[in-house]
C-alpha cells in the first residue's frame, strides 16, 4: 500500500532524468535568447523558481533520485549534453561559451582538489592556465599537441613546484597572499618578456589531434563544435580522475590535512607530502585546460592570465560548493555565460561576480550542490 | 615488562617549566592514572611523548625508540595512539572515515594503487569496513549502523567514543587518554569506561594512560597513579596511596 502523498515515481529515474531535462531545456533557451528582455527573464524565472522548487521539495527528489540512479543520471546528462551540442552545433557563440565553460570546469576541478580537499588556497589559478597557453603557444608548432597538452600541465605543475616551500610553511591568508604574489609575479614577467610576445602575447596553432585538424569545420558545424566534443572528452577524464581521487585513501588524506593538521600528525599522516600532491595535481590540471583553451582561441597575452582571471575561478568553486565536482561544472556554466548574455553586465562583470559571491556566502554558504559525505562505493 | 620509560623529561615554554625532570615507567598492559590540578602538566606530557612538543631535556624511550627523538608521525609508527581533551574528530567527515584516519599505518597510500587498482582498492576497503563496524559495535550497535554519516551529527558520547575507536583501530601497544569523562554525565563516563576495559580485552598487553579529574573513575580504572603539580610528580603509587599523601591534599586542597 503506498502512503499518500507519495508519488508513484519516488524512488524511481523519472524525478532525476526529469531535473536533467529540465536543465537542458532552460540552457536551450538561455543559449537561444537574444532581446535583454527574454534573458532577463529567464534569470528572473531561474532566481525564483529555483527556490520555490526547492520549498517544494522537489530538488530534493530529484537529487535522491540521481544520488540512486547514478549510471542513469551519467547517461542523462551525456544525452542531455550531445543534444544541446546537436542543436547549436552551427552557432559559434553558443559552441564558443560551452567549450570555455568546459575548460574552466577542468581548471576548477584542479582547484578544488587543491582548496576543496587538501585545504591549499590558490589564488593563482589563472597563472597556471596561462602556463599552459603559452606552452601551447611556444611548442604548438612544432610537438604532437596531444604531447603539448601533457606538457603544458607539467609545466604548469613544475612552475607551481617553486611555490610549495612557501605555502608549506605559511597557512591561511599568508599562503593565500604567495599565491596572490605568484599570480602577479607570473603576468609582469609575460609583459616584460620580448621571447613570449610581451604585452602584444603569441599566435597559438589550432589543434590537431592524430591528423584531426579542430579548425576545420564539419560540413555546416562551427568548428567550436569541435573544441566543444574534445573539452567534453577532457572533462570527463578530469572528471573521473577527480572522483577517484576523493574515493580513495588520498582523498580521506586529503580531507583530514584540511580540516587538522595536529590530528593528521598524531595518526601519521604526511600534512607536507598530501599538500604537494593536492598543489601538483591541481596545476596540472589548470595547466592542460589553459593548453587546450589557448589553441581554441588561437592566441595568447598577458591580459587574458590576470589576478582577476584567478579570482573568477576562485569564485567559481565557491559559488558551486566547496569541494562538490558538478558544483563547479554548474557554477562555471553560470559564471561564464551569464556576463556574456547580459551585455548591460558587461563592463560590470567583477560587480556580479562579487555579489553573487557576498550571496552566495550568506544564503548557501555549502554552495549551489553542496559536497556530500564521501561515498567509497558509489 | 617496561614499555614506556621516561628520565628527567623537562619541557619548557620560554621560562616556565610546563614538566620538571619526569620520571615515570609504565609496563605493558598497565592501566595507569595520570592526575593533578589544571595546569601541573598532565597533557604536556601526553604533547611530549606523542612529539607535538620538543623536549628541552631527559629522555622519553618507548621500547627500543628515543621519543624525544621522533616525529608525531614515527611515533604513531611504533604504536602510541591518543585522543585529544577537546575532541579533534573531523566533523564533515563519516564515522568510517575518521576511524580510518587512525588506521593510516595499515592502509595503502599510493597514488597508482588508488586511482587505478579500483578492484584492489575495493577489497581493502571492504575488509577495513567490516574491522571498523566490528570495533565500533563493541562501544555502541547504534553507532555502528551509522558507519556512513557525518560525525557532526552524532552527540558527545557517540563523538567520545568514536575517538576512542580512532585510536584503537590501528591496534597501539600504548593508549593515551586525555579526559575522556569531559562533557559527560557520570553514567554516560561509567559505560564509555566499562565499553574501554572491554575492547582492551581483545588487544593484549595494550597499556593506557588516563587522565581524568573525576577521582572514581581513576580508582575504578587504573592499577597505578601518578600525581603531578606545577610540572613535578609529586606522588606515585595505588589509588588509595595517593589520596592518602599529603603532598596531594595540599596540591588540591591548599594549606590553612
Amino acid at each position: 500500500m503506498k502512503k499518500e502523498g507519495v508519488p508513484a515515481f519516488a524512488g524511481t529515474t523519472i524525478p532525476g532524468l526529469a531535473g536533467i531535462a529540465a536543465v537542458a531545456v532552460y540552457s536551450y533557451f538561455f543559449l537561444h535568447a537574444e532581446s535583454q528582455a527574454a534573458v532577463l527573464g529567464l534569470v528572473a524565472a531561474a532566481v525564483i523558481g529555483v527556490p520555490v522548487l526547492g520549498r517544494l521539495g522537489w530538488l530534493s527528489r530529484v537529487g535522491a533520485s540521481l544520488a540512486q540512479h547514478r549510471a542513469a543520471g551519467r547517461i542523462g546528462i551525456a544525452v542531455a549534453l550531445l543534444i544541446v551540442i546537436a542543436l547549436f552545433r552551427s552557432e559559434h557563440f553558443a559552441m564558443l561559451m560551452l567549450a570555455s565553460v568546459l575548460f574552466y570546469t577542468i581548471a576548477c576541478l584542479g582547484l578544488t582538489v587543491q582548496f576543496g580537499y587538501a585545504g591549499v588556497v590558490n589564488f593563482a589559478g589563472a597563472a597556471f592556465f596561462g602556463v599552459g597557453g603559452y606552452t601551447s603557444a611556444v611548442l604548438g608548432a612544432q610537438l604532437p599537441h596531444i604531447a603539448v597538452l601533457v606538457i603544458g600541465g607539467l609545466l604548469a605543475a613544475l612552475l607551481g613546484s617553486v611555490l610549495i616551500l612557501p605555502i608549506l610553511r605559511t597557512r591561511g591568508h599568508y599562503a593565500a597572499l604567495i599565491t596572490v604574489a605568484f599570480g602577479i609575479l607570473f603576468r609582469t614577467f609575460i609583459e616584460v618578456n620580448d621571447a613570449l610576445g610581451g604585452p602584444q602575447g603569441l599566435q597559438v596553432k589550432g589543434m590537431n589531434l592524430f591528423g584531426w585538424d579542430l579548425n576545420t569545420p564539419i560540413g555546416e558545424w562551427s568548428f567550436y563544435a569541435n573544441y566543444v566534443l574534445v573539452a567534453l572528452a577532457l572533462a570527463a577524464l578530469a572528471f573521473v580522475l577527480v572522483r577517484r581521487l576523493e574515493r580513495s585513501w588520498v582523498g580521506l588524506n586529503l580531507d583530514a590535512v584540511r580540516l587538522d593538521e595536529t590530528a593528521c600528525a598524531v595518526f601519521g599522516i604526511d600534512v607536507a607530502r598530501w599538500k604537494i600532491l593536492a598543489f601538483t595535481i591541481g596545476n596540472f590540471l589548470a595547466g592542460v585546460a589553459g593548453a587546450a583553451y589557448s589553441m581554441m582561441t588561437g592566441f595568447v597575452a598577458p591580459n587574458s592570465f590576470t589576478f582577476a582571471d584567478s579570482l573568477i575561478m576562485v569564485s567559481i568553486i565557491l559559488l558551486g560548493g566547496v569541494g562538490s565536482l558538478w558544483g563547479v561544472a554548474l557554477a562555471a556554466a553560470i559564471v561564464l555565460v551569464l556576463p556574456e548574455k547580459l551585455q548591460a553586465l558587461q563592463e560590470y562583470r567583477f560587480l556580479l561576480y562579487a555579489v553573487l559571491v557576498i550571496i552566495i556566502l550568506l544564503a548557501r554558504p555549502q554552495g549551489l550542490i553542496p559536497r556530500r559525505a564521501r561515498d567509497y562505493f558509489a | 615488562m617496561t614499555l614506556l620509560r621516561c628520565h628527567e623529561l623537562t619541557v619548557r615554554f620560554g621560562g616556565l617549566v610546563a614538566l620538571d625532570r619526569l620520571d615515570l615507567e609504565l609496563a605493558a598492559g598497565e592501566i595507569l592514572g595520570l592526575i593533578g590540578p589544571n595546569g601541573s602538566g598532565k597533557t604536556t606530557f601526553f604533547n611530549a611523548i606523542t612529539g607535538i612538543y620538543r623536549s628541552a631535556a631527559g629522555r622519553a624511550t618507548f621500547g627500543e625508540h628515543e621519543l624525544t627523538a621522533m616525529s608525531p608521525q614515527r611515533i604513531y609508527g611504533v604504536g602510541i595512539t591518543r585522543t585529544f581533551q577537546r575532541s579533534r574528530l573531523a566533523l564533515p567527515l563519516s564515522v568510517f572515515d575518521n576511524i580510518m584516519i587512525g588506521n593510516h599505518r595499515l592502509l595503502h597510500h599510493g597514488l597508482a594503487f588508488n586511482l587505478f587498482r579500483r578492484r584492489a582498492l575495493r577489497a581493502e576497503l571492504e575488509a577495513h569496513v567490516d574491522k571498523a563496524r566490528a570495533l565500533v559495535a563493541t562501544f555502541s550497535k547504534p553507532l555502528a549502523a551509522r558507519l556512513f554519516e557525518p560525525v557532526a551529527t552524532f552527540s558527545m558520547i557517540d563523538r567520545r567514543r568514536i575517538e576512542i575507536c580512532r585510536a584503537l583501530v590501528s591496534e597501539p601497544r600504548l593508549l593515551l587518554l586525555d579526559e575522556p569523562s569531559a562533557g559527560m554525565t557520570h553514567e554516560e563516563t561509567r559505560e564509555l569506561m566499562d565499553d574501554i576495559l572491554a575492547a582492551r580485552e581483545r588487544l593484549p598487553g595494550l597499556a593506557i594512560v588516563i587522565i581524568e579529574h573525576e577521582m572514581n573513575v581513576i580508582e575504578r580504572v587504573s592499577q597505578r597513579c601518578a600525581v603531578l603539580n606545577y610540572g613535578r610528580k609529586i606522588a606515585e603509587g595505588t589509588y588509595a596511596e595517593v589520596a592518602a599523601a599529603r603532598e596531594v591534599q595540599v596540591a588540591y586542597l591548599g594549606t590553612e
